[in-house]
């Protein structure tokens, strides 16, 4: 991961997680520096049942405040967002988030692909996807979606993972630039900073 | 994905030839609608569905159908409806009369979740509940009354998380794979087409429920049917809204205060 393949902006990073990626979170979010010069997207799959408590274990790992979304909320850089359970979390070009309840893709509400997808729009190039632990192949098509935005798409070390599925899905089908470790995902999230 | 310029072309095209107005509705939802119908309805291209919608009316209907998006359960959100029926409806009980809007009803669950709440509370003989969508068919479902008997075990669960103490069951009567819910809920239940885009103010409420709904508009489009919720509250009235919609980021928020967490607000000036 050479610093000079970095430098190109980077309006926002959107990461995508689900079995085994809330461990991996609460790892990477305390190596984040308190200001971010991108607004920082958390899609995973959870238990309805769940509920407010993740954005504010999240937070208690962190130095920035881990907001989870309402519905036409203004994204914003520096900010960090979790998607709410149970619905689709989208972004509007307009630069607010829209969350939607309908079918479950990939089995899955919120569906990684679904946030992908969208953020990729909005973002083009400058959005960097990464997709961290889980047992679905979820969110490998939402990074096909980044890549071909012209946007950076990273996963997971499969070894790292507690459940290796996720990002070997993505790296079989992906062309990805990145395969990182949690130490090195950390420290992207850094040099992304400027 | 479909392109913005034709998705444009088409929402003109409902919009002249059936007075349907989606062009406020969130672009990034909406796109993956129509994406969706597209898809399910194996188009081989996107100007073979404009063609279709415009060529064929009845086409329209399903069309309608597959945008909008009408999933819902009774009792959705236990925690919602545990404030209603501990705290607001208390505060309805003085009233000689109750009249309550559910704005986008969908196929009805809510408006019988509401029936259920009131009767428990003995005050369903004074309320009119007046259950709108933009959607006919979905409406002639909710006033059928007719729900498929494997979603009571959803159905019955939410009911007790949200304080339910009877026999669910004993609220319906089940044949052939169906329930009827019982005639004394629906006795006070309007239903009627409303189209929150274009249509106005029908009534003064005590309480507005809308949930699940503005989440499908833009900021424009909310903050009308937002002012159109204003309006047609009386004083002290109560809006409530789905659990990740806010009155936070509209203009109409200073006229409201914040009831309960859940998402619940009382009309103050
Ligand atoms: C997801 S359902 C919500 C049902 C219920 N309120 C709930 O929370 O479970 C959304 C409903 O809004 C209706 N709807 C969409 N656009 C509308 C409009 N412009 N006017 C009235 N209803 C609309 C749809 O037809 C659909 O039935």
């Amino acid at each position: 991961m050479e610093k000079s393949k970095l430098t190109h902006s980077c309006k926002a990073v959107i990461i995508g997680g689900s079995a085994g990626s809330i461990e991996v979170l609460l790892k990477l979010l305390p190596a984040l520096p308190e200001t971010l010069t991108y607004a920082l997207i958390i899609v995973l799959h959870r238990k309805h049942t769940a509920e407010s408590a993740l954005a504010e274990l999240l937070t208690s790992k962190s130095r920035l405040i881990i907001h989870e979304v309402d519905d036409k909320e203004p994204l914003k850089t520096g900010k960090v967002y979790l998607a709410p359970a149970d619905y689709h979390l989208l972004i509007e070009h307009s630069l607010v988030f829209s969350l939607d309840a309908s079918e479950k893709i990939n089995y899955s509400r919120p569906s990684l692909d679904v946030s992908f997808e969208s953020a990729a729009e909005v973002f083009g190039p400058e959005l960097v996807g990464i997709l961290l632990s889980g047992a679905n192949a979820d969110g490998t098509a939402g990074l096909k979606a980044i890549k071909r935005a012209g946007g950076l798409i990273v996963v997971q070390k499969p070894e790292t993972a507690r459940v290796a599925y996720m990002p070997q899905q993505a790296i079989q089908e992906a062309n990805v630039d990145y395969v990182l470790d949690i130490f090195e995902l950390a420290r992207l999230l850094n040099l992304l900073n400027n | 994905m479909i392109e913005e310029h034709d998705l444009d072309l088409l929402l003109n095209d409902l919009f002249e030839l059936y007075g349907y107005d989606f062009t406020n509705y969130a672009r990034a939802s909406l796109k993956r609608r129509v994406q969706r119908i597209l898809t399910l309805d194996k188009f081989p291209s996107f100007a073979e569905l404009r063609y279709r919608l415009r060529s064929d009316e009845p086409f329209l209907k399903h069309f309608v159908e597959e945008l909008t998006v009408n999933v819902t359960e009774m009792f959705r959100d236990p925690g919602f409806y545990k404030v209603l029926r501990q705290d607001v409806i208390d505060n309805l009980r003085a009233k000689p009369f109750i009249r309550i809007w559910h704005a986008g009803c969908s196929t009805g669950e809510e408006v019988y979740s509401m029936a259920i709440l009131l009767k428990e509370a003995n005050l369903l003989h004074k309320s009119l509940l007046y259950a709108t969508d933009l959607n006919p068919t979905v409406l002639e479902k909710a006033r059928r009354g007719f729900f498929s008997l494997s979603e009571m075990k959803q159905n019955s669960e939410n009911y007790i998380a949200s304080g339910g103490v009877q026999d669910f069951s004993s609220y319906y009567t089940a044949h052939y794979g169906q329930v009827k819910f019982d005639e004394s809920l629906s006795e006070k239940m309007i239903f009627s087409t409303h189209n929150l885009v274009s249509d106005s103010s029908f009534n003064e409420f005590d309480l507005i429920l809308c949930r699940n709904v503005l989440i499908y508009f833009d900021k424009a489009l909310q903050e009308r049917v937002l002012r159109l919720f204003y309006d047609s509250l009386a004083q002290l009235g109560f809006l409530a809204l789905g659990t990740r919609e806010t009155l936070r980021f509209s203009s109409v928020e200073p006229k409201f205060k914040q009831f309960s967490q859940e998402k619940i607000w009382r009309k103050v000036s």
